[in-house]
Parts: C-alpha cells; structure tokens; sequence
C-alpha cells in the first residue's frame, strides 16, 4: 500500500481546478438532471409548456408548499402496456446479450489466438463498424430483411419459399440488430483478457490429461470471465434502452421502453410520465450499473498498479 | 498466447466478419443501382449522389453536425484530460469515488434516459436564470461533450496510467513548475491518446441521434436526425450513397490514424 502511494506521488501539486472543473460539469450535466427527472416524475401533467407543474410552489401565504404527485407512477403501474414494455426490454438484451456472447467469444479466443502480425488488422476490423454511423448499418438490415428485401429475394429465386418470410418488424429482427451493433462492445474487452491468458497454463493442462473442453472450462473460461462480465454489462445495459433498433427493425408489435419513452415525450408530450419511466427503468439498472461501476474500478485500479 | 488456429475457428472468425461486413457492403452495392426500387439491379449509376449534392436540408444538418462535433470534441478532450489527470495522478482525495464514477455513467447510460434528463435540465435553466436561451447548436455540443467525456477520459486514463513517471519526477526534482512539466512532457507522451480520443469523440458526435432529438432546437437537426426521418418513409438509393460517403471517409480516417500510430510505435 505504502509503495502504491509513493509511486502515485502526484507529479503536479493538485490544483483545485484540474478536479473541479470536470467535477463541476459532470455534477451540472450529468448528476443534477437526474435529480430533476425524479423531480418532474412526481409532478402533475399540465398543458402548456413546459407541460408539468411546479413541483415547488409558493403559497399565498408565502409559505413553501411541496406537491408530490405520485399518479405518474401509479398510471405506470396500473397500466398493462408499461409492464409488457418492461419485460420485453429485458428479454431482448437478454437475447442481444447471449447472441453477442455466442458469436464474440469465438471471434475474440480465435483474434487473440492469431499471429500477433494479423491481431491488429483483424482489431482494427472489429472497431471499424463501430466508428461508421450507427443508423446506417441499422438501416442496412432493412434492405435485408424486408418482404421484398435481398435476403427474401434470394430465397425465392433459388425456390426455398414461395412467400417472403416475416423477418422484419418483429422480436428476431431486434435482437438480431442488437446483437450486430453491440458486437464490438463484447468483442474488445472479452480479446483484451483472452489475449492476456499464458498459453503454457493451457499446455500444462493438456499435459495432465485434460481434454481441450476440460482445458477450456478449468483454465480459459476461469481467467476470461472478468472480459464476459465487462462485455455482457456493456451491451445489457445500453440495450434495454435501446430506441433505434426496435423502431426501425422491432416493427408497431415491439415495444421497448425506450421507443415507449420516446412516443410518451414527443407524441403526447406527457413528460411527467417519460420521467417517471425513465426513473423505473433507471432503478431495474441499477444493479448491473453498480456490477459494471465496481468491476470498471477495479480494472482501473489494476491498470494503475501495473 | 498464440497458437495455430484450428481449421473451425478460422471458418468461424470468416464467417463473424461477414457478419460484420456484408450489411455494409449490401448499402454500397445498391448506392450505385439507376433503379429507384432498392432491391432490383438495374444497371450501375451515380445520380443518386449527384442528387445528394443538391439536398439542401442535408447539407444544413451536415454542417450543423460538423459544428457540433468539432467543439464537443474539442471540450470533451479538455474536460477528459483534466479528469483523467485527477483519476490517475492525485491520489486519493475527497470525491475520487464520485468522480470515477461520473466519468464511466455516460458511456453504459441508456442514451434515452441522457437525452431527456439533459432536455429537462436545459428547460428549467432557461426557466431560472435565462440561458441556454432556448435549444439548438449549443445545447446539443454540452450534450454531446457530457457524452463524449466518458470516453475521453477512459482512454486517457489507460495512457497515463502507463506513463513511466521517472521523467515527470526528474523534472519536478530539478525545479520545474508543475504546469510546466505538463506542457513539455505529459503532453507530448500522451498525444496519440489525445487525437485518438478526439477522433472517437469527434466520431461519437456525428453519429448520436437519441441525445440530439431531445436537446435539438427548431431549425438546428443534425445529419442522423435527418437521415432518420428519411428511413422512416422507407429505403431509399439516396440514403445508400450517403451511407458509401460515411463509411468510407471513416475507413479512410481509421486506416490513416492507424497506419500513424503504427509507425510512431
């Protein structure tokens, strides 16, 4: 501990503004409006604009009265559609999450197996989709999947199907794009543990007998979880928010909550009840939020040990 | 670890590439299509990008998204360094905790939830002390910065993390002033994390829809804003020639920034 501490002697004498001024912002743009989303959550819906009630008002009197209004939330509850919307957010991640697991370990155990010469190029080709614009290759997969659409088209030239399948606007289309975006999320932090793996563990297993599924179980699977962890956190939890991808390929049948938090704010501009579900949502995150903050930490802190 | 790929995973790793791959190549493909109907081949054509050139609302959105992402960017490199700096190199003080925290939340944070917590912020400033005076360019660069922060600071933090810090101390021990040791050795060593991270930020920001719907003013919509309620009404050719100029100005960007470091190293 002592030897940590005189190794992070700070090389500059810590000014109060190199802390405070991301501090600042971060507590303005992040942590407050949080605190007002909670806050119009508990307020009454009122046209005009804003479309809500002062939470705080002053009286007459001039006394200070506080308003809490818990209906936003008792609608939410009472309301069957919110409740579908919840459970099929949470499905699909599920789904997304598994998907992106199945296909990126593979692909990430085979990119840290290759020659260190081809491992930058075939990174470099993961991160790559990554960089272009999220909503085209979302946008992609319309053209692939729709009744008229590449996929569909070829299947009939070849006389496998008679009728277009129904490939999109459904549950599969959705989490299919989820898992197709997300990808590289689960790829980078599983390859940079797989890559970390000493390969003469792996050798001393076969040499006492075990067999490449018992190697993998015993002594790969053990050592890349921290990567699982890191990278399922980091597509389950953007997922269940997810707007673009149920809107453009779940069809009118998905309903996300993040689609449904959109309708409510633009369509019927009800922005206490967006709030409201908003905070709901926040609270079935919180726990795979503090999992990935403590993990995150930890990570930084070992990388900061090194 | 390294050794020879079995025959299955290299079947494998080909086929997860064109997973990742053949979507994109589907859009480039049909960009050059002379037929309006996108899923018929009917010989090749480029009017479809001669007619992007002469939308006018597309190249407004571009331009606004252009603004936006050069100064988010730019705020979000300077906000990221300094926290990274206090992350990395001060030890533990009061808020460490909080601070670490705040820097990772923006990046898993569900961009629905960003987007209206932001809104309703900016409205009840405006209502309060009168600024930001209604929504537009500047309200989705502080947006976008916010967003763009997190990333910033995850890779400064790796970089600085694996400074060797036997110049920085060999410099204080001489005399230098802190800020001095800053400019003339922790900056030059952290330069390629910096334009990596300007680029991922910069990046970032042209590509956000959600966070930008809900802080967007009347007349400032951003370029994805625009291309999305275009895809609303459907595919359309024009969309696939936007997206060929997309994808490859990023692959050429990604491939120069690449082929850069590379040769730094």
């Amino acid at each position: 501990m002592k030897l940590k501490f005189q190794k992070h002697k700070p090389s500059f004498s810590s000014p109060f503004w190199v802390t405070s001024i991301p501090f600042g912002w971060l507590l303005l743009f992040f942590l407050i409006p949080f605190l007002i989303v909670l806050k119009i959550s508990f307020s009454e819906f009122r046209l005009g604009l804003p479309p809500y009630a002062p939470l705080i008002d002053w009286a007459k009197e001039g006394v200070l009265t506080i308003k809490i209004d818990l209906s936003n939330y008792t609608f939410i509850g009472t309301d069957f559609l919110y409740l579908f919307a919840y459970v099929d957010s949470l499905i699909i991640a599920l789904l997304g999450t598994i998907g992106c697991l199945g296909i990126g370990y593979p692909m990430a155990y085979s990119i840290a197996k290759a020659p260190p010469s081809k491992r930058t190029i075939l990174l470099m080709m993961i991160i790559l989709p990554f960089w272009t614009s999220f909503l085209l290759r979302v946008y992609a997969w319309i053209g692939i999947l729709s009744p008229q659409g590449y996929l569909n088209t070829i299947l009939i030239k070849f006389g496998l199907i008679r009728i277009p399948l129904p490939l999109i606007d459904n549950t599969f289309a959705t989490v299919l794009g989820i898992i197709y975006c997300y990808l590289p999320f689960m790829i980078l932090p599983l390859y940079s543990f797989l890559e970390k793996i000493d390969h003469t563990l792996v050798e001393a297993a076969y040499d006492l007998g075990a067999r490449p599924f018992q190697a993998f179980l015993r002594v790969i699977w053990p050592l890349s979880r921290p990567g699982v962890i890191a990278g399922s956190l980091l597509v389950f939890i953007p997922a269940v928010g997810e707007f673009v991808i149920p809107e453009l390929l779940g069809g009118s049948q998905t309903l996300m909550i993040g689609k449904v938090i959109w309708n409510e704010f633009f369509t019927n501009r009800a922005w206490p009840v967006a709030a409201a579900l908003a905070i709901v949502m926040l609270i079935f995150l919180t726990l795979p939020i503090v999992i990935f903050q403590r993990y995150q930490e930890q990570q930084m802190r070992f990388f900061d040990a090194d | 670890m390294q050794t020879n790929l079995s025959p299955s995973l290299r079947v494998f790793l080909t086929l997860g590439y064109g997973f990742l791959y053949l979507p994109i190549l589907t859009l480039i493909i049909f960009s050059f299509n002379a037929s309006r109907q996108v899923t018929v081949w009917q010989g090749f054509s480029t009017k479809w990008y001669l007619s992007l050139f002469q939308d006018k609302i597309l190249i407004k959105s571009l331009w606004v998204s252009l603004q936006v992402a050069t100064s988010a960017a730019t705020f979000a490199i300077i906000l990221g360094t300094l926290a990274a700096i206090a992350l990395v190199r001060f030890g533990r003080f009061k808020g460490r905790g909080l601070l670490g925290i705040l820097t990772t939340a923006p990046m898993i944070m569900p961009e629905v939830i960003t987007g209206l917590s932001l809104l309703l912020l900016f409205v009840g400033l405006e209502q309060i002390i009168g600024w930001p005076q209604g929504r537009g360019i500047l309200t989705i660069t502080l947006a976008h910065t916010t967003l763009c922060m997190a990333y910033v600071t995850i890779i400064l933090r790796g970089r600085l993390a694996d400074m060797d810090l036997s110049l920085e101390e060999a410099a204080l021990d001489l005399g230098a002033r802190p800020f001095k040791v800053f400019i003339t050795i922790v900056l030059p060593l952290i330069s390629p994390a910096l334009i990596s991270g300007w680029l991922l930020a910069f990046a970032l920001s042209l590509d956000d829809l959600v966070i930008a719907s809900f802080v967007a003013g009347p007349g400032s919509s951003t370029l994805p804003m625009v291309i999305f309620s275009s895809i609303r009404f459907g595919i359309t050719p024009q969309i696939n020639a936007l997206a060929t100029i997309i994808i490859t100005t990023v692959a050429m960007g990604v491939m120069i920034a690449g082929w850069l470091m590379h040769r730094k190293k």
